[in-house]
């Protein structure tokens, strides 16, 4: 008994730890290059890859081979349009010592879903291309819809001399007639436009691709107040000069980001994909990236997939902490005097759980938020529950007191409550996404006899409830610490 | 076979586009494409660069300086840029290619023999900020893959100024020299990116400084860029380019 309880802990604990391990990147088999941005399809999430086809999701955290893209070809972007999807895509000569005669092909379909009925890509339409010999490459092509006017536009591009950028017809998917090709930046590739706030973002991917662990491969950012440049970067370099501010590098095992695409989600909720050019925890494969967009300063900046780990919950409202409501234990001491003493210094060691559980109540205990004084019932475990699925670029999380299963939980009445063991239920399973201002958005599954999406919110200073995120409010933000 | 044909069809297509309405474009602050198609059979550097003449340039409006004694392309094969560790630059960068190649200042034309090859000085100026040493080696019909580029430049100071900085961004690797002195080392796989790497605080002297650079690539396109920066960052300009 003992030595299956052994095995079974084991096995456990070796799960755990490679899906920790494997946190950053998606779970399934995300294996894709220069993925496009990720586009929703009834229910469903697709991106597109180098070479044809892509992959699909039915939440946004598990990613599997499926999605279907015809013209093979490399880095293709997708954008939807009313009720259409545009897919782009280039042709390539080779790169590199290779041929540099590409061409940017258009496509469009109704529905991502292979399996659907009306599944058809149009014909594919040149709108841009290299002769081989000129300055530029076409190949690595971004789509961006103006929202400001409605214009559609293309930027492609590789090392091989500028990144270009060209007017679509966004009711066509065809070059705009008499469109001329502009230079926008040089010494990038797989760029990307985006606009948030009056300002137009180019992202380019720098440094080397295509070399597993070894590739240096990183994704920067120049801005403008016009789609047509000139993108500077925080120090006022253009991108025809190379400049370019770092958005993400690689860290926490995964290598060489590349091939950036934004996805808002709602106001204050961005994930941007990427590949990893190798995953170590994935046999050093290149993989799909999804990760939380934070925007500082007016500059995109990549956040961090959450961490597993034992934390204070802080609220950004006032800076209190979530905590069980249950009587504060004073530690022993208390004033030592401010006068001479020849007592030894020695450590006072923390309150621990044992001093403190055994006068906790035994069924639900209520939860409100306090000042943090780092005492067993502040402080929160939260690891993923891999069997529960997740959301785009996130598992669901389960979050119980440190050294116990008592689990935060949403009520139907919701509000939110801490049960005495955790039991997978939905509303025990928390959704953590960090917003674009760095502070996170922390959402139950479900609140029980509710089709209501409702966070962990603050109502007072002290008091947690459940209601409407909004990004507006300190109210609706956390902190991990 | 086709290419030339198909140069054709793509000049008849802009006269083409050229004369119907346009749609409203906006202010155009990118830079138009050059959409020139350097044919094979129509190989030169005149896009890039043209003849340095008798009189001092000054840098351009950044400081950048474009005027400089190229020497043709050393082949020195190489894969992948990947290789290009410190050690391995300086091991690279230190041998010995041509006679008096760490002091030599050559002139337009003149020829030196490595490795059994002839190789020519060209005084050039860029019509660019950086030097496109990709255009310069394919327009002289020289390998642009695998290879070594010596550049060499004069820098003629109107009195002494100190404390500047030599800011070089290159594709791939590179080193530079001031006045026979090392100033600065780009190592790795690089693209080149303005005020990359930045030396240590210089003196220019008063009258003549020589610049000495190598920049060595294996695949992709290779390119360098070189200004001073003063002591506030900002580029130094009051200053006059040479090659003798």
């Amino acid at each position: 008994m003992m030595k299956s309880n052994f095995k079974i802990q084991g096995t456990t604990v070796l799960l755990s730890l490679l899906f920790a391990a494997t946190g950053m990147a998606q779970v399934g088999k995300p294996f894709i290059h220069d993925p496009s941005t990720i586009m929703e399809c009834d229910g469903k999430y697709y991106t597109f890859g180098t070479g044809g086809g892509g992959l699909i999701s039915q939440d946004g955290w598990t990613w599997n081979t499926g999605a279907v893209r015809p013209g093979g070809g490399a880095a293709p972007d997708a954008i939807k349009i009313g009720d259409r999807y545009l897919v782009v895509y280039g042709a390539t000569g080779g790169g590199l010592g290779g041929g540099h005669n590409g061409k940017i092909l258009t496509m469009w379909n109704k529905t991502l879903d292979p399996q659907a009925p009306d599944f058809k890509f149009s014909d594919p339409v040149v709108v841009a291309q290299s002769d081989g010999f000129e300055d530029n490459d076409a190949i690595d092509p971004g789509l961006l819809l103006d929202p400001t006017d409605g214009r559609l536009w293309c930027s492609y591009g590789t090392y091989f001399g500028f990144i270009r950028l060209v007017e679509l017809d966004p009711k066509t998917g065809k070059r705009v007639e008499g469109n001329k090709a502009l230079d926008i930046a040089i010494d990038c590739e797989a760029t990307d436009l985006e606009y948030r706030d009056g300002w137009y973002y180019l992202l380019g991917t720098h440094g080397t691709c295509c070399d597993g662990a070894n590739s240096t491969y990183n994704i920067v950012v120049g801005r403008s107040r016009k789609v047509t440049g000139p993108y500077l970067d925080n120090m006022g370099r253009d991108m025809l000069k190379g400049g370019g501010k770092m958005v993400v590098a690689a860290g926490r095992r995964v290598v060489g980001p590349g091939h950036f695409g934004r996805v808002i989600l709602e106001d204050g909720v961005e994930k941007m994909s990427c590949h990893y050019e190798a995953d170590l925890d994935q046999g050093g494969r290149s993989v799909l990236g999804i990760r939380p967009l934070l925007w500082k300063n007016g500059w995109p900046v990549a956040g961090d997939n959450f961490k597993e780990g034992t934390y204070e919950i802080e609220s950004e409202r006032r800076g209190y902490a979530l905590e069980l409501v249950v009587d504060f234990v004073r530690m022993a001491g208390g004033m030592r005097g401010f006068g001479r003493s020849e007592e030894p210094v020695k450590p006072v060691p923390s309150q621990e759980l044992a001093d403190v559980i055994d006068g906790w109540p035994k069924g639900n205990i209520g939860v409100r938020i306090g000042d943090y004084m780092f005492r067993p019932h502040q402080r929160w475990t939260i690891t993923a529950v891999p069997e529960a699925g997740g959301y785009l670029g996130g598992p669901f999380y389960k979050i119980v007191i440190e050294g116990t299963e008592r689990a935060l939980a949403a009520t139907a009445e919701a509000e939110v409550v801490s049960v005495p063991k955790f039991t997978g239920a939905p509303e025990q399973l928390w959704r953590i996404d960090q917003l674009t201002d760095g502070t996170y958005r922390i959402m139950p599954k479900v609140v029980p006899h509710s089709n209501e999406k409702l966070a962990l919110v603050s109502a007072g200073d002290s008091t947690p409830t459940l209601a409407v995120f909004d990004m507006n409010s300190d109210n609706s933000k956390w902190n991990f610490r | 076979m086709n290419m030339k044909r198909t140069a054709c069809l793509l000049s008849l297509g802009f006269v083409l586009l050229a004369g119907v309405g346009l749609h409203a474009q906006p202010p155009l602050s990118g830079r138009p494409a050059g959409g020139s198609s350097q044919r094979d059979t129509l190989r030169s550097i005149a896009q890039y660069f043209v003849p340095a003449t008798k009189t001092a340039k000054a840098p351009d409006a950044d400081g950048f300086i474009q005027r400089w004694l190229l020497l043709e392309p050393i082949v020195k094969q190489n894969r992948s840029n990947t290789v290009f560790t410190d050690s391995y630059l300086r091991k690279v960068f230190d041998t010995l290619y041509f006679p008096n190649q760490f002091t030599v200042l050559p002139k337009h034309g003149e020829k030196v023999n490595v490795s059994g090859r002839e190789l020519t000085w060209h005084a050039l100026d860029s019509k660019n900020f950086n030097v496109k040493l990709f255009r310069f080696a394919y327009g002289l019909n020289k390998p642009e893959y695998g290879v070594i580029f010596w550049a060499v430049t004069v820098v003629n100071c109107p009195q002494e100024i100190k404390n500047v900085r030599m800011a070089v961004g290159s594709n791939a690797a590179s080193m530079w020299w001031l006045n026979g002195k090392e100033t600065v080392l780009l190592s790795g796989d690089r693209r080149m990116v303005m005020d990359d790497c930045v030396s240590a605080r210089l003196t220019l002297n008063k009258g003549r400084n020589i610049i000495r650079g190598v920049v060595i690539n294996g695949p992709g396109m290779s390119d360098f860029c070189v200004r001073f920066l003063d002591e506030e960052g900002m580029p130094v300009k009051n200053i006059s380019i040479s090659c003798e």
